[in-house]
């Protein structure tokens, strides 16, 4: 017995492109994996709770394996001491991967500009959105996870998404 | 007090010199009667201190006034039943030739030594592991030392193994090589961390473990080290405040004040009587949320998710109210020395009862899941227990040393803000377990409930701010309108609040325990060194002395009942 959609649509044939219908399904369920170190994690958190909920965008399962998770969420700020566990968790996380610089700390070093504090995550990982704010409000989380879902629109299945990077402790 | 402390001081230390500074008195020994003084002041029932609160060092390489001998290095102790506070210091003539350690006196100065040996290159002799704690091992260099450049950055390629260290601590408690490679006994080694949901932020626990029993356990913090001592050298007194926002973020306003409280002491400025009361409300709305933090991650932990949203939700909405009173959600920088940013607003007494009501109502739904509940009771009672004694040693302070039985709070011990004359309760363990822990957090947020509701009833009106030309800036219309308000502003936002050549300890009961600072002042707006006495790190460093013999799942919710919070614990 059919049910929902299937009821409606009954033996018809859809044909769509499997770009379309890949990032469709990539976009809806982004699984972040929170690597929080500081003030912004809790941030996150706000932005996770009932009040802000980000489940309304499908990035709820949040993850504690890497290897479970395709977006990289990182808030809070980085230490030189902290950037190699950084760096492994990146690339345990399997293709296709999305990061996203929460806050000033993990964009640029934010007001840590001194012996310990790495300035700026993307010169350890490649970063593809950057979110202001000391911390951000819950708000900026949830328009960088809408900007990530802009981007995935726009790529393809068919183009690699890795670039050549190379950061300081390649 | 300080008077006849500083008889009695002088009296049985006649080759030392003594003074005071604000409520401590200082001793300056020579490093060859460091160990005898220490151990005098611990175990001489005349002075009891059996809290060693903190330890630093200080490089006067740049004083300007020229000092015989570059380091220094200061204990500071507390007898906190006779209110007692003494700070013995002592001259590092040779820093690699060291001082004694205090290690066998009291468990706190391990991980007190290990952050001065990192910052400032001063051994210890007799310390069972001094190495560095908050730099990574691959790093040269004493960042803390005046010579060391701020923005000179060492990369770190790997972690610490940690290897040697779980080694050593096997065979402190026992176990040989022989049983490790037994078969039946075979150990396992399990590591928690720096990035692992247990651990709430970046701390490492590496544990040996016989089944799931843990028989030895180390850990690594250091992981959101982000320079606060280094950058508040470069800053002016004001501007250090956003950057205390970030120490312990949970509760980010005690900080504020506590820094506020302390830099005020030295420059003498007592707050008008109104500031007084919004920072006594402000810091016990900051309590409340701090444990419900806390305690939502806690119940998380233990598996109760839904006690979470009842919790958490209730901070969320307290986010709103702080917003709109601060203009931000989580880093306040709400005071400015001498006084409050701004006063409250209108309409925030209600709002503020509201909220209250909301929390009460959170922490009651939540307490009915939990206080009768067989599976949390199991879990807690009895669980990672610590002695009094120990906790004592270990520097523990705030909720956690409370439920061990001690009831050491400021707020009691040494009132400041008229503590005195509001009407609370300290709640107080009985078993130090982490039933007790956890409860205690409960029972303070009603306590601090209590005291909000005496302080609003009671604030009165008036102005925020001191009326001092060298402390706070003018009202804006006459920085506008004439020449004399133009430059005194000019003169505080350039060169700072000028305070007083000197060195001074102050603390503050803030929710995780005893918050101290420890400044060194040349006289001019910014501070020369400054030292953070964050209570969680003395937590941190007796953790093993509450899970060794546990469970590992027990070391879980042991973490969260202790309510580390990385940027006050690694700053
Ligand atoms: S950006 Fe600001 S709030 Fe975020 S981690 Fe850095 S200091 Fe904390």
């Amino acid at each position: 017995m059919a049910l929902g959609l299937e009821a409606s649509l009954g033996n018809t044939v859809i044909t769509t492109k499997l770009d379309a219908v890949i990032n469709w399904g990539r976009q809806y369920s982004l699984w972040p994996f929170v690597f929080g170190t500081a003030c912004c994690a809790i941030e996150f958190m706000s932005a996770a709770a009932s009040q802000h909920d980000i489940s309304r965008f499908g990035a709820e399962v949040v993850r504690f394996s890497p290897r479970q998770a395709d977006l990289l969420l990182v808030c809070g700020t980085i230490s030189y001491k902290q950037a190699p566990i950084l760096k492994r968790i990146y690339e345990q996380m399997p293709l296709p991967k999305w990061v996203v610089a929460m806050g000033a700390c993990a964009s640029s070093g934010g007001i840590y500009d001194n012996y310990c504090t790495v300035q700026g995550i993307d010169t350890i990982i490649p970063v593809d959105i950057y979110i202001s704010g000391c911390p951000p409000r819950p708000e900026a989380v949830l328009d960088a996870l809408i900007k990530i879902q802009e981007q995935i629109r726009g790529e393809s299945v068919l183009i690699d998404r890795q670039h050549d990077f190379k950061g300081i402790l390649d | 007090m300080n008077a006849t402390a500083l008889e009695k001081i002088k009296a049985a230390f006649p080759d030392a010199i003594c003074t005071t500074a604000l409520d401590s008195v200082v001793v300056e020994v020579q490093p060859e009667n460091l160990e005898r003084t220490l151990s005098r002041l611990k175990n001489d029932p005349a002075f009891n201190c059996g809290l060693l609160v903190d330890v630093t060092g200080i490089d006067y390489l740049q004083y300007p006034t020229p000092q015989k001998v570059r380091f220094h290095v200061v204990y500071t102790l507390r007898n906190w039943i006779d209110n007692l506070l003494i700070q013995v210091r002592c001259a590092v003539v040779d820093p690699q030739a060291g001082i004694p350690t205090a290690t066998h006196l009291w468990g706190s100065a391990n991980w007190g030594e290990r952050e001065v040996y990192d910052q400032y290159g001063i051994r210890f002799n007799g310390h069972p592991d001094l190495r560095r704690i908050l730099n990574h091992w691959q790093f040269e260099g004493h960042p803390l030392r005046k010579d060391y450049p701020i923005e000179k950055g060492q990369i770190c390629y790997e972690t610490d193994p940690l290897e040697d260290e779980i080694r050593s601590r096997l065979f402190e408690n026992g176990i040989d090589e022989t049983t490790m490679k037994d078969i039946n006994t075979e150990i396992m080694f399990l590591n928690l961390g720096p990035s692992h949901p247990a651990t709430h932020g970046a701390i490492r626990i590496l544990t040996a473990l016989d089944g799931e029993t843990i028989l030895a356990n180390v850990n690594e913090i250091g992981y959101l080290h982000r320079g606060f001592e280094k950058t508040a050298e470069t800053r002016t007194y004001n501007q250090i405040i956003p950057l205390t926002d970030r120490l312990n973020y949970c509760s980010s306003m005690i900080n504020n004040i506590a820094y506020a409280k302390a830099v005020e002491a030295w420059l003498g400025v007592t707050i008008t009587e109104r500031a007084k009361f919004m920072r006594v409300v402000l810091t016990e709305f900051y309590r409340v949320l701090d444990h419900l933090v806390c305690l939502a991650a806690a119940l998380v932990d233990m598996g109760g998710l839904t006690n979470y949203w009842y919790l958490y939700n209730e901070k969320e909405a307290a986010y709103d109210l702080i917003s709109r009173l601060t203009g931000a959600r989580l880093t306040s920088s709400f005071t400015r020395i001498g006084g409050m940013y701004r006063d409250f607003y209108e309409g925030w007494e209600k709002d503020l009862e509201l909220q209250l009501l909301g929390i009460e109502k959170g922490i009651g739904d939540a307490l009915k899941l939990v206080e009768t509940n067989r599976i949390v009771h199991d879990r807690t009672q009895g669980v990672c227990v610590v002695s009094a004694e120990t906790a004592l040693s270990y520097g523990f302070t705030g909720p956690v040393l409370r439920a061990s039985g001690v009831p050491y709070d400021l707020r009691k011990d040494a009132p400041y803000y008229n503590y005195e004359s509001f009407d609370f309760e300290v709640p107080v363990g009985t078993n130090g377990d982490i039933y007790d822990r956890f409860m205690i957090r409960f029972y303070e947020m009603a306590q601090s409930i209590r005291i909000i509701r005496q302080a609003m009833q009671h604030i009165p009106e008036g102005p925020i701010n001191v009326k001092d030309s060298q402390v706070c800036l003018p009202p804006k219309d006459q920085v506008y309108s004439n020449i004399e308000g133009l430059a005194n502003h000019f003169k505080l936002i350039f060169e700072g609040v000028k305070v007083p050549a000197g060195e001074w300890y102050d603390a503050y009961e803030a929710a995780n325990g005893e918050l101290g600072f420890h400044f060194v002042s040349d006289g001019s707006g910014q501070p020369y060194k400054l030292k953070v006495r964050p209570p969680c790190f003395y937590t941190m460093g007796g953790f093993h002395k509450m899970v060794e013999g546990n469970m590992i799942a027990d070391a879980v919710i042991n973490l969260s009942c202790i309510n580390i919070i990385g940027g006050e614990l690694d700053r």
